[in-house]
Formats: structure tokens, sequence, C-alpha cells
């Protein structure tokens, strides 16, 4: 007994490994997309912003006149909010971290706390600006100063360093601990001496990249109020400031071409410094990225 | 060289003090820290309300909701949050008509058809659109894609929805398709041999064994992107215009709800006004939107899980 039509299996066989082949170059150009517009987008800044990128731009401050223009004070603002943000956002991101793996139990505040920071991650940038504005900027008086800013950008990455942290600790494998128990160490002792050495690449890794999502991050801080044209530098943290997305944005936002122009230039800034601080962030996970 | 044990042991013993001490303040420090994030929350919520709770003292929420027209400025301020919605979804709906398709067939790419070597190049480089600051995506939709679009389209202003509805979909296309695709490559590998020994084609495992089996997880995906295009801010205040208008017509000038709020704020709105208060009830709605995206595509995913 037959059980298969041969003839129907071979008719529709063609047609078959045809739409394979056919879907395949499909698929493989949707996923080459992504390339040619990164690529298309690169092009066209370096085209653009090139011609403008010397010394003068980097050490001088905006200015009415393109030509003239340059992110000095844009730089330094963005230096500033990092020295604020990274210790604030670090320090509560690993405390946050290290009490959910190793201090909390298993009830609902502690569910609470983990559903609380999925949703954070998911809240837009702009709201957080609301936040920041009201909380940092009004009500606690801080005016529209890096320290407002800073705190408000903090907040912004925790979620990201809060995970990453995570990650890190929880790849502790248990013989570490028992371990360090069996020697007699406390709890803490255990946590300062073996889990935070262990995880410390993972949460360096996941922090610089939390940075570099703050530093290319303009929303939340126009809404604080950064300024978009001083032509000073900031003194200490409670100084008014910009940093270089604003910038950008301030320029891209002018109707004349030359700005479109100098905004290039900046973007390319931008992408090299965020370059570096992935490069570095990879190089810190290859070189000490431990396999128990 | 002596030890003495005794001494040791003895200077342990004072210290014992010291360290318990520590041992109860130091998870206190770290509890602390946990509650900073819930704290966060609480006060976003309560920003919002309150600051919402004094704008509809003013204006009532029945116009807020119902208005046609968003008009904040002047003398005849009109306060119907409509147009922004429909802008804000008009930019959605473009965002994910380019996101998920492309994200989806790169996904199903990545996981099912593509050689290592292809699979090495390709990450990486979704990874770092990934990482590309949203204002350098609103200055290539302004001074790339609009003039591009204005070749095609004949009298297409500076200023619409389609050209920075595109760029927010190609924004997110990364975040589509390696959500995507950590679905897909859970599928246990039994499934696909499975299907393979039965004489289907790579195309046939793909588009009915491996992608109805990680479908809770493709769904999951797809609501976060709506999620972030809604948050979008950016791109739209750079490429959208600041018009709030109550149409589907993709070649108008249009305003999102993230690019109203940044033009007030940008603004010298003083302190008190009506329209200062407007923007925390515009936040709300935003927020609102973007949670329920969010707890949904959570419960989608939760519920829906296969475990195999």
């Amino acid at each position: 007994m037959n059980l298969v039509d041969k003839q129907l299996v071979q008719r529709r066989r063609k047609k078959r490994l045809f739409s394979n082949r056919i879907m395949r170059q499909i698929f493989f150009s949707a996923s080459v997309f992504g390339i040619v517009v990164l690529a298309v987008l690169l092009y066209r800044i370096f085209r653009e912003g090139l011609p403008y990128l010397d010394i003068d731009f980097l050490t001088s401050f905006a200015s009415r006149f393109p030509e003239e223009a340059g992110i000095k004070a844009a730089i330094t603002g963005s230096v500033w909010l990092m020295a604020v943000t990274a210790p604030v956002s670090v320090v509560l991101g690993v405390g946050t971290a290290i009490y959910l793996e190793e201090y909390a139990k298993e009830n609902m505040f502690t569910r609470f706390i983990r559903m609380n920071i999925s949703n954070l991650a998911g809240v837009p940038s702009v709201v957080f600006g609301l936040l920041g504005l009201t909380v940092f900027v009004r009500l606690m008086e801080m005016g529209r100063s890096i320290i407002a800013g800073g705190f408000t950008m903090s907040l912004l990455i925790l979620p990201i360093i809060v995970v990453a942290s995570q990650e890190a600790i929880r790849a502790i494998p248990n013989s570490q601990y028992e371990a360090s128990y069996a020697m007699g160490a406390t709890k803490w002792q255990t946590i300062r001496r073996v889990v935070l050495p262990a995880a410390l690449p993972g949460i360096l890794t996941g922090g610089i990249l939390a940075l570099s999502r703050a530093i290319g991050e303009t929303a939340p801080l126009l809404m604080i109020g950064a300024l978009s044209f001083i032509a000073y530098l900031p003194e200490n943290i409670w100084s008014g400031f910009t940093v270089l997305p604003i910038q950008i944005f301030n320029w891209t936002a002018r109707p004349q071409e030359e700005f479109h122009l100098v905004a290039s230039t900046g973007i390319i800034i931008l992408l090299f410094i965020l370059l570096l601080m992935n490069s570095v962030a990879v190089l810190i996970r290859h070189k000490f990225s431990k396999r128990y | 060289m002596t030890v003495n044990i005794k001494r040791m042991i003895n200077e342990k013993k004072a210290n014992r003090r010291f360290l318990s001490i520590l041992e109860k303040t130091v998870p206190a420090f770290f509890l602390l820290c946990a509650s900073i994030s819930v704290l966060t929350t609480i006060g976003i919520t309560l920003t919002l309300l309150v600051e919402t709770v004094t704008f509809f003292n003013r204006i009532s929420i029945i116009e807020f909701l119902t208005g046609t027209e968003w008009w904040p400025f002047g003398e005849n301020a009109s306060y119907g949050i409509l147009p922004l919605i429909t802008g804000t979804l008009l930019i959605t709906a473009i965002a994910m008509l380019v996101a998920l398709p492309t994200g989806l067939a790169s996904a199903i790419y990545l996981s099912e058809f593509a050689p290592g070597n292809v699979r090495k190049v390709v990450k990486p480089v979704l990874e770092v659109l990934a990482g590309i600051p949203t204002i350098v995506y609103g200055f290539f939709a302004l001074t790339f894609v609009t003039p591009m679009l204005q070749l095609f389209i004949k009298d297409l202003p500076i200023f619409n929805a389609l050209s920075p509805g595109i760029v927010v979909g190609i924004m997110i296309i990364p975040m589509i398709a390696s959500l995507s695709e950590d679905a897909m490559s859970s599928v246990p590998d039994s499934m696909r041999e499975g299907a393979l020994a039965l004489g289907s084609t790579r195309l046939e495992v793909a588009l009915k064994v491996v992608v109805p089996a990680a479908l809770s997880g493709i769904i999951a995906s797809f609501l976060l992107g709506v999620s972030r295009a809604i948050g979008e801010t950016m791109i739209v205040s750079v490429a959208a215009g600041s018009t709030p208008t109550l149409t589907t017509d993709v070649t108008q000038s249009i305003q999102t709800m993230t690019g109203y709020i940044v033009q007030v704020t940008l603004g010298d709105a003083s302190y008190g006004s009506t329209t200062y208060y407007s923007i925390y009830a515009v936040g709300m709605t935003l927020f609102v939107f973007t949670l329920l995206m969010n707890l949904l595509a959570q419960y989608i995913s939760g519920r829906f899980k296969e475990e195999y």
C-alpha cells in the first residue's frame, strides 16, 4: 500500500524549494538593511562634518557664526554631568542589585521592587524629565544645575545598571560563597571580598554602557532646562550647563544650512566618545570575563 | 616565627562587636538603595497626579479627553488632546510598519538561516544601531530622509509625519530583532530537527514551527517596540514639526505628546500658567499609554510562555 502520493510530493517540491530560496534572500536583505542605514548615516555625517572638525571646534564656545562655533562648553558640561551621574547611579544600582540578590527575602516587597525596576526601564525619558523638573529643580530648589541634571540621569539609567549587576552577581557559582563561609567569613565579608571582585567586570561593562546611554540622552535635560547657548564653563555642580546632544539639537533646529554642517561635526565627536566608551566596555568584558 | 594564636583569637573577639554592627547596618544601606527605585516610581506617579489635578481644576477633563483642537497659547486656548494622540499614534503606526517586518525578518534570518560569520557581522551592527543617540536619528530624519522623500512626493513639507515615523521605525528594528531572536533561539533544536526529518524546508521550519512556538516573545517584543515609539522624543521634536493636527495624512506636519512637552519646556511658559500644567496632563497620558503597553508585554510573555 502506498500512503504517499509520490507525484504530488514531487510536483510541490519545486515550488517549496523555490519559495525557500526567495524568502531566504528577503530575510537576508532585511538583516542587511540595518547595515546599509548605518553606512549611509555615517557617510553623510562624516562628509558634512569633517571639514569643520579642527582644534578650534573643540576649544571654542557656541557662536552666532557657524564657522566660529565650537563645543567647549558642551563637552565640559557632558563631563561634569557624568561626574555626578556615574557615582550616584553606580552606587544606587549596585546596592539595589546586592540587596535583591543577596539579602532580599522572597516576599511581596521584593517582588514589587523587581516589577518596579522592569517597569521603570520602560518609562519614556521625557517622563523622567518631568520628574526631574518638578522634584529636583523646583521642589528641592536645585535650579537648572548640573546636580539636578545628574540626579535625573542617574534615575533614568538606574534600571540598566541594576539588571547588569544582578546578572553579574548571579553568574558567581555557589562554590565561591561556600568556600568563603567555610573560612569563617561573615556575609558582608563574603560580599565585599568575594562577590564584588568577581562581579566587577560585569558591573563595569553594564555601568559604562548605561553611562553611554546617558551621554547621548537629550530630552530629560532639555526639560530640566539645560541651556543651549552658554559662553562660560561650569564652576561647580550648582552651575548652569549644556551638554553635547543639546548643542547638537540646537544646531539642528536652526534653519541655516551651515549650522546643520556644524551639527554633523558635533555628532562626529559624540559618536567618537560613544565608540570609545563601548570599546572600553567590550575590552573589559573580554579581558576579565572568567569562567568557573 | 611564632604565632600567638591566643592573641589572634582575642583580637578577633574584640572585632566581633564591630562586625556584628556592620552585618546589621550594611543590609539596611542596601535596602535604602533598593527603595530609591520604588521612590522614583512613587515620585513619578505623584508628580504627574498632583500637577494633572491642578490642570483639571482649570480645564474640564471632558474637554481634555474629547476636544479635537490643541492650541494652548494665547487668548482662545483650547486643550483637546486628541490631535496629540492621533499624531503620536500616526508616528507609531508608521514606525511599526517599518520595524515589525524588517525586525522579524532579520530575527528569522539570524536565528534560522544565517551562517556563523554573517551573524558575527550583523549582530554587532544591530547593537551599534541600538546605541546611536536619538538626537542623531533626528538629525538624520531632518537632513537626509525628508529630502529623499521630497524627491518622490513632490510637495512634501519639511516637517511631516512620514520621515520621523520611518526613522523611529529604523531605531526600533534592533530591539525587535534581538528580542524576537532571543525568543526564537530558546525554541529547542529537537523541534526543528523533527520538522526537518519530516521533509520540511528551512522556511517551513521557521514559519510553521519556530515562529508559532516563539509567538509570545515576538508579540512582547512588538509591544515593547510600540511603547518605545510612543515615548520617542527627539526624532519627532526635530522632524515632525509643531502643529497639532487631527489627521491621518502622513505628509502633514503634526505634533506628538512628547513633542509638545519638549516644545513647552523649551519656550518660556511661565511657572504656574495653564500651559505649564498642561505638560503634566499630557505626560500623564503618555505615561499611561506606555505603562499599559509594558504591562501587556509582560503579561503576554509570562502567560503564554511555552516551556520546553
